[in-house]
């Protein structure tokens, strides 16, 4: 097999006496989809937090295509190739979607200390940024202010942005949040297509999302992993039920 | 982009000031001039600070002290007898920007209200650093000379020096309006917005934010050397917090993020503080000097109903402009 793209050492990371994690090892394949899931406050966005350098973990290391990672500011990580969306939206809200994507087209494309042509004219950033944009569905939708797009949208636009960082790995933290069954369908089909392309690590909710897309799933529990392994391992595993799935399932039921 | 609307408004402000000399003269009356010329160097000094508070969303509670280093420039120079306008421009533009990279660089390491307060007490430095310099007057100030730049440009004459500031204010806001435009000004304008996320789409944020600090710190160390020019005068006083306070005040008036309208809320609040105070002496004797009751109210008014300034508040069909 070939080496992992992503691979996470004795990871440690604590808030006074709260362990948001606690020993995590951890390993995405290329090409692979390593889903993350846990009960609120296992510290999965934590977890990504440190992996895209917002936050610096107390100890381990995290490597990425080989090469250490761990000490590298998140936009030095961007140009690395992770690129990470986030749980609440962050998109920016005045700017258009096209202005949103162009941004992250732009942040790839040299220095910024351009200070006189006119952004919003340039074709440089707007073409990739409107391909993207089509990519993910978003293409009639481009001059509508971020803010007034609606709310599966903007989760489209989110993931968006992130692919406009050309990046070889994806972060998506909860990419469905607070979507309706059809939009987090789309986004489960959109994925999907990504499958191969990208390497990701998916945080989510939805269990359907996840059992549709993931390679493997890491179960996270109070910042520990007490398991990992192919969907159907972890769908029979007595622990991860007990913990989690057991009584989600039964809430569903 | 602007609306018709507003393109007119901003014509037709520049065409007041530029008409202001040549009937205020025919009118006998030449302190319309001199008002004028103090409102445009204030409108350098807003319009610069809005790029870092409405559209970099860093409220720099210090700008004022920038305004001072331009003063000095011109003050101490002149001072020793050194009147030329080309080296003493020279020196508050380096020099204000030398400042404002230093300050800058300690003052963005913090966000939010530390930021405030640091960059208060920073320039609050530099104001105590102005009185304790004896040498040059101290707190009394120091008298200067106007510039000379070249020999038929004689800023003796109200006229040269009043379209010597109308130059430079075009000048400014032009300029404003393509770095704000520019990827320059997206990469500020996104920190604002959302810093994280700028820097997760592979932005390091510092230096953007800290150039746009520079910027706007010597577009206002512009407006000071032209001030000591007007006044003939420098004093400390130019950068009391108080002053920064007021340059903010602008902003606000006239609309924070709209980069034009705090050119016309340096303005509204210049003219306030001279019309107003005669109305309510001459309505009630004893009273003007107490005009920051009205202004005041009329202040929180605005800000509450108006977030866009007065600049807002002209009509408009699209939402964005800049």
């Amino acid at each position: 097999m070939a080496d992992p793209i992503l691979r996470v050492e004795g990871l440690n990371k604590s808030f006074g006496g709260v362990v948001a994690t606690h020993n995590l090892d951890f390993e995405v394949e290329p090409g692979e989809i390593h889903a993350v899931i846990g009960p609120n406050g296992a510290g999965k966005t934590t977890f990504v937090a440190q992996l895209s350098g917002m936050l610096k973990p107390d100890s381990g290391r995290i490597f990425f295509d080989g090469n250490d990672v761990t000490e590298l500011s998140a936009p030095a990580r961007s140009h690395a190739g992770l690129a990470r969306s986030f749980q609440i939206t962050s998109v920016f809200r005045n700017f258009t979607a096209l202005q949103n994507v162009a941004l992250s087209i732009q942040a790839h494309s040299g220095h910024s200390f351009r200070m006189w042509k006119p952004a919003a004219t340039d074709a440089e950033l707007n073409d990739p940024a409107r391909d993207i944009l089509e990519q993910v569905g978003l293409g009639a939708r481009s001059d509508i202010l971020a803010a007034n797009l609606a709310h599966g949208e903007q989760r489209q636009l989110e993931i968006a942005m992130a692919l406009a960082t050309r990046p070889r790995m994806l972060l998506l933290d909860e990419p469905t949040a607070g979507m309706g069954p059809e939009d987090t369908q789309r986004i489960t089909r959109f994925l999907a297509d990504l499958k191969g392309t990208y390497s990701m690590l998916l945080i989510e909710h939805d269990m359907d999302t996840v059992f549709a897309l993931a390679d493997r799933i890491t179960v996270l529990v109070y910042g520990r992993a007490i398991a990992t392994g192919t969907p159907e391992a972890i769908r029979a595993n007595d622990e991860v039920r007990a913990a989690y799935l057991g009584e989600e399932e039964a809430e569903i039921a | 982009m602007l609306t018709r609307t507003k393109l007119l408004f901003l014509i037709g402000g520049i065409a007041i000031c530029a008409l202001v000399p040549p009937v205020a003269s025919a009118a006998g009356d030449d302190f319309y001039t001199t008002l004028f010329a103090r409102i445009m160097i204030f409108a350098i000094a807003a319009v610069s600070l809005d790029l870092i508070l409405g559209f970099g969303g860093m409220i720099s509670f210090g700008h004022a002290a920038y305004v001072g280093l331009g003063a000095y420039a011109v003050g101490i120079f002149s001072f020793y007898g050194i009147n030329d306008g080309f080296l003493q421009f020279f020196v508050a533009i380096v020099g204000s920007a030398l400042v404002a990279l230093v300050i800058g660089a300690i003052c963005l390491r913090t966000r939010g209200i530390y930021f405030i307060m640091i960059t208060l007490a920073l320039t609050q430095m530099l104001y105590f650093l102005g009185i304790s310099l004896e040498e040059y007057g101290g707190d009394d100030g120091l008298n200067t000379d106007r510039s000379e730049f070249f020999a038929w440009f004689d800023l003796y004459e109200e006229i040269n020096l009043y379209y010597l500031i109308l130059g430079f204010l075009v000048a400014c806001v032009f300029i404003m309006h393509r770095v704000i435009n520019s990827r320059f000004g997206m990469v500020v304008r996104g920190c604002h917005a959302n810093e994280d996320r700028m820097q997760a789409i592979g932005f390091p944020t510092f230096r953007y934010k800290l150039a746009a600090f520079v910027i706007s710190g010597t577009m206002c160390g512009i407006a000071g050397a032209l001030l000591a020019n007007l006044t003939e005068f420098v004093t400390p006083e130019f950068m009391h917090w108080f002053r920064s306070g007021e340059i903010m005040i602008m902003v606000l008036v006239g609309g924070m993020g709209t980069l034009f309208g705090p050119a016309f809320g340096a303005a509204i609040y210049l003219l306030f503080e001279e019309w107003v105070p005669d109305l309510m002496e001459a309505t009630i004797s004893g009273t003007g000097e107490n005009w920051h009751f009205i202004f005041g109210p009329l202040l929180v008014i605005l800000v509450l109903f108006a977030k866009q300034g007065l600049w807002g508040l002209i009509p408009d069909r699209s939402r964005r402009d800049g």
